[in-house]
């Protein structure tokens, strides 16, 4: 009970029930998380059963234009299956790649700017001149150019069969320099503060204080980073999948909807296209507040690293 | 300074070293060039002697000095689609790249510029908020969609501009240029709005922060109490120091663009090195693959190391921190 009493006092809570654009981002963030992850349960039809799909009912207009379907809110897209369960579905898959990614960057990038920052010395210019080569190649061609050798390497097929983890790895591996630097900056800063020297006195060996006393100090900073980068990490996913880079059309996330859209827009099926481009957009926007309201509430002055 | 930009310089030739290595590693695993060059009636033995002859049986770095001798020629292989040298595949695409980065950078200066510095000199305005919030959204808009948007938009509903392709093209020296025809000038809008998009929002916000920073230092107070006039103050006091920053920001962006050409190209079926990249992707080029990295891996290193020179010009802190 103490713990959710401190919680209940804390300038954090206050902050966000005094925020009405931060209170609605969460809402709609819940909202669409819970329809995205419970997909099975909310969508009317499921995309994948090949067997429930009929070719005919291809194209479909949404319910409220000419030739709609009742059975088919948001119409139809161009394999005939409804477009509201397949958008569910593929911000399903956007979620968990955008979630998987940022564990793996938080991992790599956690561990790296730990050493990087408590070690120093060669460890320390080494990984930052890598990180800094990386972030000026940017993070998107870097993610490009992983999944393209990838994809020739492995084979389309393979790579189809696979593409969730792979994209995880692609995804996580173009981006973690910006959670290393981002860690690096807090360590270093914490490093010299004395309670580290105190227990650096006591004789504790490095893994703990870095682990046990460094970094739980540095999470403020590591939070609001993790915010932007799942906006980010849904955002390349997205753009790998529209360049036919990462989910295929069988299996679709929302970039490769909307990938498989942008043909049939010139023969007016808009709807194919623009309803899981929204959807993304307000995903990726959410979050997006989210970080911006932590980063001005947890103010961690490190953030420009 | 000379030892300055000597280092920087060499640092730009490692890391072009190690692209290299990572290119030459990438050739060499992915795909096999003998079955790419000799048909299926070709026995084995044929083949191990077309590779021994073709010194594909030699030690790895031994084959990778020579691919490392070819590439200061030019050389950086052969496409296996195209049946023409990677570089001249490339060279041929790359004016439509670098035109449409050239038109998008120059309308992000002209529009990022004065909307930065407005929101920066009156944060309180009505049209500030608003292009504040608005960079907010503009970040969460992929930009594939928002040239979707503009397509559907602007070709499909009005039908007043062209939706793919560079259309009129006139060719000087060797650059096809599509920058001197009304039809090119056309083609290019939509590409350029859409490129530009992405980075906006972020400039807009950089320069409004760094403006605002910058106002509140002690100088600029200084020179309001000499009685300078408004715009001496905001343009010539505050602005240039907010240039800085811009500067380095500005040339790690420009990475980022050349990587976003590929998402517009595609949308917009622009005939430049992006496009080629993912048709390279899709027929597994793996030669043209590797020539393309390697040639917007020396686009990035020179920009940047430039970028870091003109840096430490300006800025001697730079120089000094370095030297230690």
């Amino acid at each position: 009970m103490g713990r959710l009493k401190k919680f209940k006092d804390s300038y954090f809570l206050y902050s966000f029930l005094h925020d009405r654009m931060a209170i609605a981002s969460l809402v709609i963030l819940l909202v669409l998380l819970i329809m995205g992850l419970g997909a099975p349960v909310f969508a009317p039809h499921n995309p994948y059963d090949t067997t429930t799909i009929d070719i005919m009912d291809a194209e479909t207009p949404p319910v409220w234009l000419d030739g709609g379907n009742t059975n088919y809110i948001l119409g139809t897209d161009n394999q005939g299956r409804d477009l509201f369960s397949t958008m569910l579905y593929g911000m399903r898959i956007s979620i968990l790649i955008g979630i998987g990614a940022v564990c793996m960057q938080a991992f790599m990038g956690i561990i790296l700017g730990l050493l990087a920052g408590y070690c120093g010395n060669k460890i320390e210019s080494f990984l930052m001149r890598l990180a800094d080569v990386q972030l000026s190649f940017s993070t998107m061609m870097v993610a490009i150019f992983l999944s393209a050798i990838f994809q020739t390497a492995f084979g389309v097929a393979r790579f189809e069969e696979m593409a969730v983890p792979f994209l995880i790895v692609v995804i996580g591996l173009a981006e973690w320099p910006q959670y290393a630097r981002t860690v690096r900056a807090s360590v270093l800063a914490e490093k010299k503060k004395e309670y580290v020297e105190a227990a650096r006195v006591i004789g504790f060996s490095p893994q703990r204080i870095m682990w046990r006393h460094i970094l739980p100090n540095s999470l403020s900073p590591i939070l609001v980073i993790s915010t932007v980068q799942v906006a980010n990490a849904v955002m390349s996913e997205a753009a790998l999948s529209f360049l036919g880079l990462g989910m295929p059309v069988t299996k679709p996330s929302l970039g490769s909807l909307i990938n498989s859209g942008f043909e049939y827009i010139f023969s007016g099926s808009w709807w194919i296209t623009l309803f899981p481009g929204f959807l993304l957009v307000l995903l990726i926007l959410v979050i997006n507040l989210l970080g911006d309201w932590l980063r001005d509430v947890l103010n961690p002055k490190l953030y420009k690293g | 300074m000379f030892a300055f930009i000597v280092r920087r310089i060499l640092q730009a030739i490692v890391v072009m070293l190690i692209i290299s290595v990572i290119g030459f590693a990438i050739k060499q695993n992915v795909g096999d060039p003998i079955r790419q060059l000799t048909g299926i009636s070709v026995s084995k033995a044929e083949r191990d002697a077309l590779r021994t002859q073709l010194g594909l049986n030699d030690p790895f770095m031994i084959q990778y000095v020579r691919f490392l001798k070819n590439a200061v020629k030019g050389n950086i292989g052969q496409s296996y689609f195209y049946k023409k040298p990677a570089m001249e595949v490339i060279l041929t695409k790359a004016p439509a790249t670098l035109e449409l980065v050239f038109c998008s950078a120059i309308l992000i200066i002209l529009l990022s510029v004065p909307i930065g510095v407005y929101a920066a000199i009156y944060p309180k305005r009505l049209f500030s908020r608003f292009a504040l919030s608005g960079s907010i959204v503009g970040v969460s808009f992929p930009v594939f969609l928002t040239a979707i948007l503009l397509v559907y938009i602007f070709s499909i509903k009005l039908g007043v501009l062209p939706s793919y392709g560079r259309g009129e093209t006139v060719t000087i020296g060797g650059w096809e240029t599509g920058l001197l025809t009304l039809d090119g000038l056309k083609h290019l809008i939509l590409p350029t709005i859409s490129l530009s998009s992405i980075m906006l929002p972020l400039f807009i916000r950089l320069i409004r922060s760094e403006m605002m920073e910058v106002l509140q230092t002690d100088y600029i107070k200084f020179a309001w109490a000499k009685g300078l006039p408004r715009w001496r103050i905001w343009f010539i006091h505050a602005f240039k120091n907010t240039l800085l920053p811009v500067i380095t920001v500005g040339g790690v962006q420009l990475g980022t663009m050349i990587a976003f050409t590929i998402l517009t190209e595609t949308v917009f079926q622009w005939q430049g090195m992006g496009f080629m990249f993912l048709e390279a992707v899709e027929r597994s080029d793996t030669s043209l693959l590797v020539a393309y990295l390697i040639f917007v891996g020396a686009i990035f290193v020179c920009v940047n190391t430039v970028i870091d020179i003109i840096y430490g010009l300006v800025n001697p802190m730079v120089r000094i921190t370095g030297r230690t």
